[in-house]
């Protein structure tokens, strides 16, 4: 943001946060991870489902008439190489299913998912593992943690069964521990060490084999709330030090605000939305999603884009200059203390104003819900 | 043995919540009506119709079938030499273990010849014995180990002992080496275990006993049959336990592993065996304890160790000897009992200790193996060290001491002992089995159906059937009803005995705490050896062999009893209890019934291991079917009715699982 409010127009504005989202789009046209039409039935026969009237049924119909579940049904992303991709839902919506069907731990029932142009669902076996191996890791509610293996061990795993040498090893698994902040625990065992500790284990051991993409299927919900917090920044930090794409499940939307590029709603299976934080909460899809994110503080997701108006002729344009995606929480502050209406700018063009009524707007909107 | 203990019954599964909005009419009170009924019915019929076909068999008299079966075993010896399969592939393993045996006998406890001494002396031997404890072990086990190795020649049991131990490790051996892959390939492959379980259930569901007489007729007697009967004895522990070790191995991780691309081999290598170690180490500790307890009952068929001079002991009365040998066979029992258990939890212990030193403990082992190859040295130079006699004899006067102080008591209290013995007879064993093998064999078989079916439904019923087809068939029915009897009559006291002693130790920690380990240390000793004070109480009698198998199936069924107890969720207690409930109350009316699953299965353990117990207790007087067998180890003409009666026990064993294995299935579901 720039310090002394320039005159509009005369030089192009953009703050880090517009220029983000600005490249994630230019990104997301060649996506490193591709997800087209993807399905999963679990039952007998549940192949034969595909295709038929009786897939378009919803799942309690399709329970009862078949047996089978539909745990993830006709989900199509694209992810961009850098993003944090975050999937949401209730519990039993089918999130854990549709990561698992990203590396084929789950074999998916229809639908193409590409991970860095590599067509994984017609990789043979070993074309699998070598992905597996190199370009993709995970991270797991439950860690996963191999108990008669001391931390470092545990880290280098990955590097180990792919054939790396001793002391390479070694040595990059030790860079881990270190970047995960568990240097001086490298020769504990899992059990001696806190689930926060040992979900930090986790993540060295996902990061140790440099991977594209990684996969987090609701890593934190088994930790309390404020270690949770923690390994919350933890990740984020990480992500601004390795810069890694993440697809990152939970069911927590405070995570999901705080974490994702963009989220992923799913109900039953189905996608029900895919949206910049902002959007999710200032346009929901439809009920669900609303009745969803309406505990969510508005002014700590919606960004001036959605407060935004044009400017009345009267009033004057001296006021700061913002980008249209700050949250409006951090523009609060400025806008209050300023006399004039903020300027929110892209670029060189003027998008709207804000002033402080509309910043009330939004901060008591949630005091007292309508 | 605690090996039954293992097999996964069908009412192992933790009691399910009454279904609700199913009413049900009573059922329990309506099977107790129709039982009485049934029972009714019988003793009518055995008022009017007593001593009419009874179907006995004098103890001479052999059936055509059982003839035949000494034909088989004719045949079978006259095949040895042309057969192909017999010569070469039995043959071959025949002689491969028996050259096995032979060389480590000449080489641990037998004279080599020409030496008068085996070429290594028992100094050599305890040293080497000490070693292994220690490498695999850990220092305690070492001591442990040593000391009883000398206690054996002490005991002046040397040459027993050694063989003993030779024939179970030679068993124990090819057990893991067939079971742990056997195990892998059942945790990996539905249609291994779908093929492989029944075949494990119906070998743990045998009476040890059983097991020997068809040897015979493949391996004829001696070591290799030995060790024959020991592995395949022994072989279901390792096998489960390594399957189920694998398979329990937290999901979550294979998972994560697999997510990260390891391969199969990698997954079982790097992941599933280390984390199962454990578990199957507990399994090669089952796997020994039950090789060791057939090991010794071996020497009925000839097979070399302490068996031999225990049932010499037991078949001329000599408490003495019997006490002596039976001491040995204890201390052996605890040593590879507490050794095992010792390196199950070594390896993890000392890796994590902060203490440990990889160096420190290289440099024990090395300065041990000097250590032992010196004394392996001095007991090949000196016949001091050589030959155990040169030991301080305790044996002697431990069997006379045992000997006079068994005289001592008999006389002093052969008035109780006799009382106890000849109440029991005369009130409870005698008229239960008068109303068994002296009814008409239709009207008791008609019976049996009927409470099969009234407790399990058609399938057992449909068992009974066949296994009362089959005992019919070999001609041994009223033998057959005779042994029934005892069975029943031992296992009904064994659970009131695991009644008492369970609800006992599921209410109190204490009291779980003070006899868990005695009720271990219990199920650890062979059965064989049971006998001996049972022996030197009451003389040869049916009576004894009750009184053995109460002894030996009492601690499985108290265990399972005390861990049902313990099992009924602690809110249900606490919610009787703030209902002003006595304790009593809360006994027989919340304890008890929702423990009924592990009652049943108590009942299951409790039947087939006092069935084992009782057959083997034939040679204590037991009398019937347990008599038959141990007749036709001894007389080569009685072969074919010992086989026979084999066979019986094996229908009987049957009968009676499939009976209560259902009952408690229906129970559970209940
Ligand atoms: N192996 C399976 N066989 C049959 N149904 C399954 C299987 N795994 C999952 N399901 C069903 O698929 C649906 C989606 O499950 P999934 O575990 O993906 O949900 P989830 O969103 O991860 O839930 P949670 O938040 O509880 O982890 C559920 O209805 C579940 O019952
Ligand atoms: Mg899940």
């Amino acid at each position: 943001m720039s310090p002394e409010a320039p005159p509009v127009l005369a030089a192009p504005f953009q703050d880090d946060v517009t220029a983000r989202i600005a490249r994630l789009d230019e990104a997301r046209r060649d996506p490193l991870l591709h997800v087209d039409g993807l399905w999963k039935v679990f039952g007998a026969k549940s192949d034969r489902i595909m295709g038929t009237p009786e897939a378009e049924l919803s799942r309690r119909e399709l329970m009862a008439k078949t047996g089978c579940v539909v745990a993830v049904k006709d989900v199509s992303f694209d992810v961009a190489p850098g993003e944090v991709f975050v999937v949401m839902g209730l519990s039993g919506s089918g999130k854990s299913t549709l990561v698992r069907c990203l590396t084929r731990l789950i074999e998916p029932t229809a639908g193409q998912v590409t991970v860095a142009g590599q067509d994984i669902t017609t990789a043979s076996d070993a074309q699998l593992r070598e992905l597996r191996r190199r370009h993709v890791a995970m991270v797991f509610q439950h860690f996963g943690l191999l108990p008669h293996r001391r931390v470092i061990d545990n880290v280098s795993y990955g590097l180990e069964i792919r054939g790396a040498g001793k002391a390479e090893r070694r040595a990059r698994a030790q860079e881990m521990v270190d970047l995960v902040g568990l240097s001086g625990n490298e020769n504990s065992y899992p059990d001696q060490l806190s689930g926060g500790m040992q979900q930090r284990v986790g993540l060295a051991r996902a990061l140790a084999v440099d991977p594209s993409v990684m996969l987090f299927d609701e890593p934190f919900s088994a930790l309390d709330p404020l270690i949770r917090r923690d390994m919350q920044n933890e990740v984020i930090r990480l992500h601004h030090e390795v810069g890694k794409t993440m697809v990152f499940i939970t069911h927590d939307l405070q995570e999901a605000l705080k974490l994702g590029d963009r989220i992923l709603i799913m109900r039953d299976g189905a996608m029900v939305q895919v949206g910049r934080p902002d959007e999710v909460v200032g346009a929901p899809a439809d009920d669900y999603v609303r009745d969803f994110v309406s505990d969510v503080p508005r002014s700590h997701v919606l960004t001036l884009r959605w407060v935004m108006r044009d400017p009345r002729p009267d009033e004057s344009l001296e006021g700061p200059v913002m980008g249209p995606d700050t949250v409006v929480r951090d523009a609060a502050r400025r806008v209050l203390d300023s006399a004039d209406p903020a300027r929110v700018v892209a670029g060189q063009q003027l998008l709207g104003v804000v002033d402080r009524a509309d910043i009330l707007r939004v901060i008591v909107a949630e005091e007292s819900p309508s | 043995m605690t090996t039954v203990a293992e097999r996964p019954a069908a009412s192992a599964a933790p009691e399910p919540p009454p279904a609700p909005g199913q009413p049900k009419p009573e059922p329990v009170r309506r099977t107790g009506l129709v039982l009485a009924a049934i029972l009714g019915i019988w003793v009518l019929g055995w008022l009017f119709l007593q001593g009419s076909a009874t179907l006995p068999l004098g103890r001479a008299t052999l059936t055509d079938f059982q003839a035949k079966l000494n034909d088989l075993r004719a045949a079978f010896d006259a095949a040895r030499d042309g057969n192909f399969f017999l010569e070469y592939v039995v043959g071959g393993i025949s002689d491969g273990l028996e050259a096995f045996v032979v060389g480590a006998q000449d080489l641990l406890s037998q004279a080599a010849f020409p030496r008068p001494v085996p070429e290594i002396g028992w100094l050599g031997v305890v040293a080497i014995g000490a070693w292994i404890a220690y490498a695999l072990a850990g220092l305690r086990s070492t001591i442990l180990v040593g000391a009883s190795l000398v206690s054996f020649g002490v005991l002046g049991y040397w040459s027993e002992s050694i063989d003993l131990l030779i024939v179970t490790f030679t068993a124990v051996l090819i057990a893991v080496a067939i079971g742990i892959p056997l195990g892998i390939a059942m945790a990996r492959s539905r249609v291994v275990t779908a093929i492989v379980t029944p075949i494990l259930d119906v070998m743990q569901t045998m009476p040890s006993f059983v097991y020997l007489l068809p040897l015979v007729l493949l391996f004829s007697i001696g070591p290799s049959a030995a060790v024959m009967a020991t592995l395949i004895y022994a072989l279901p522990p390792v096998v489960r336990i390594t399957a189920h070790g694998l398979r329990t191995v937290a999901a979550s991780t294979i998972e994560a592993t697999t997510s990260m691309g390891s391969t199969k081999a990698q997954l079982l290598r790097k992941v599933q065996l280390p984390m199962a170690k454990r578990t199957i180490i507990v399994g090669v500790n089952q796997t020994m304890m039950a090789a060791l307890s057939i090991a010794t009952i071996a020497a009925l068929i000839d097979g070399p160790g302490l068996g031999e001079p225990v049932i010499e002991a037991l078949q001329t009365l000599d408490i003495g000897a019997a006490f002596v040998s039976g001491l040995a066979i204890v201390i052996m029992a605890i040593m590879l009992d507490r050794t095992t258990t010792a390196a199950s939890q070594r390896a993890e212990a000392e890796r994590r200790s902060a203490r440990y030193d990889p160096r420190r403990r290289r440099i024990g082992l090395v300065g041990g193996s000097v250590l032992a190859a010196v004394c392996v040295y001095l007991s090949r130079s000196y016949l001091w060290a050589a030959d155990p006699s040169n030991l301080p004899d305790l044996g002697r006067p431990l069997a006379e001491a045992a000997g006079a102080a068994t005289d001592w008591f008999t006389d002093t209290f052969s008035g109780v002992t006799g009382a106890i013995k000849d109440g029991f007879t005369y009130g409870l064993l005698n008229p239960f089995q008068s109303l068994l093998a002296d009814s008409p064999w239709w009207l008791v078989a008609a019976v049996l159906l009927a409470v099969a079916f009234v407790l399990g439904g058609w399938r057992p019923a449909a068992s009974t059937a066949v296994c009362l087809a089959v005992i019919l068939a070999v001609g041994l029915w009223q033998d057959s009803m005779v042994t029934l009897t005892m069975t029943l009559v031992a296992t009904v006291l064994v659970m009131a005995l695991a009644v008492v002693f369970g609800v006992w130790m599921g209410r109190s920690k204490g009291a779980d705490t003070a006899l868990r380990p005695l009720l271990d240390a219990g199920q650890t000793i062979p059965p064989f050896v049971y006998l001996v004070p049972a022996l030197a109480l009451f003389g040869t009698s049916r009576f004894t062999a009750i009184v053995a198998a109460i002894v030996y199936a009492g601690p499985a069924a108290i265990k399972l009893v005390a861990d049902g107890i313990r099992g009924v969720s602690p809110t249900t207690v606490e919610a009787a209890e703030s209902a002003g409930s006595s304790t009593l109350q809360v006994i027989t009316k919340v304890q008890l019934p929702m423990a009924r699953s592990a009652l049943v299965l108590a009942s299951n353990q409790g039947l087939l291991y006092v069935l084992s117990m009782v057959v083997i207790g034939g040679l204590v007087g037991g009398g019937a079917l347990g008599y038959t067998v141990v007749s036709g180890f001894s007389q080569a003409q009685l072969f074919g009715k010992g086989l026979a009666a084999g066979i019986a026990i094996v229908a009987l064993g049957i009968m009676l699982d499939r009976i209560t294995q259902h009952t408690a299935a229906r129970q559970g579901r209940r």
